[in-house]
């Protein structure tokens, strides 16, 4: 199966999206921040969950979460736990190298909404958007349009074949 | 001028094509030239922070593994594990194979194979270090010669 690749990276700046980073891998911490960035979502970066935790105690709020699961001090699952019993609605997404099924059951109960497999890049980043239904909220027809022009029809965003 | 910016390029395309056949390099490292701005550093500066990561990660197992007496191969295997993500996230296609095969020499705790991993893993990082500077440094000429860095289909 051969990837397509996607020629224009779609700008979000206008749907006002934030997003949280929670790694505690610095090469990791640099590349979903970049991607984040270039996709027009303004982001903050933490090093693990009990991080995670705190900004949002201490008021911050984010419509979408990358959660790892292998972090020091507080791991992924237990930050999910912990926000979830917070009350924070946030989108999480886990994002980790960990694809058992055992280990993705156990994340995903804690309170994710979505899981993608590390690497993170634009296409997975855009998939999982389009699976927590973030690119609705772009400016009218701004991602629909780029996939029509692209010769897209409505299909659903495959990560690894993306069609262009 | 144009000749020599053409050459260049040529060069530059083959070097790059060698990295990914020689299975040095794989998709994930074309996802972070895709990720960079025109005229930003990013891929380097992700490639910096890996090294480092090598090195970092690369002494916690040479000192887990020079424990006199009992080596705990979980200390081991968790610095493997997180290079095997950080390689995994920047293309480093042999650092991460080598990284699977290390992994699974610390779950049965199998002290040689471990040793002699570590030393693959320690000439394979440094050689993708010494190769990636190559490819930078013929990306730093053409820009110096006036031209674009092409875009690679690997394909």
């Amino acid at each position: 199966m051969t990837r397509e690749i996607v020629n224009e990276i779609p700008n979000l700046a206008e749907s006002m999206l934030t997003a949280l980073v929670v790694d505690d891998d610095f090469v990791n911490q640099s590349i979903h921040h970049k991607i984040l960035d270039r996709l027009g979502i303004k982001n903050d970066v933490v090093s693990n969950g009990k991080e995670a935790v705190d900004v949002h105690c201490s008021g911050r709020n984010y419509d979408l979460i990358l959660m790892d699961m292998d972090m020091p001090v507080v791991n992924g699952i237990q930050a999910t736990k912990k926000l979830r019993e917070m009350g924070i609605e946030s989108k999480i997404a886990g994002v980790t190298t960990r694809a058992n099924e055992v280990e993705k059951k156990e994340f995903m109960e804690a309170g994710l909404n979505e899981f993608q497999e590390k690497p993170l890049t634009i296409s997975k980043l855009l998939s999982i958007l389009h699976k927590l239904d973030f690119y609705a909220k772009t400016s009218a027809g701004l991602f629909n349009q780029r996939w029509d022009k692209a010769n897209c029809p409505k299909v659903r965003v495959d990560p690894d074949n993306l069609i262009h | 001028m144009d000749a020599i910016v053409a050459q260049l390029q040529r060069q530059y395309r083959d070097y790059t094509i060698s990295l990914y056949q020689q299975g040095i390099l794989d998709d994930q490292f074309t996802e972070l030239k895709k990720m960079q701005d025109d005229g930003s550093d990013f891929v380097a500066e992700v490639l910096s922070l890996f090294f480092e990561d090598c090195v970092r990660l690369i002494g916690n197992m040479a000192r887990a593994l020079d424990q006199t007496g009992t080596v705990d191969f979980s200390i081991v295997g968790a610095s493997v594990h997180q290079l095997k993500g950080s390689s995994s996230s920047v293309g480093a296609k042999r650092v991460k194979g080598l990284c699977v095969t290390f992994k699974e020499f610390c779950d049965t705790q199998n002290y040689e194979g471990c040793v002699r991993c570590l030393q693959q893993v320690d000439i394979e990082y440094k050689t993708l270090k010494t190769k990636l500077q190559d490819m930078f440094n013929l990306e730093k000429q053409i820009v110096q010669a006036g031209g674009k860095v092409p875009q690679v289909d690997i394909n």
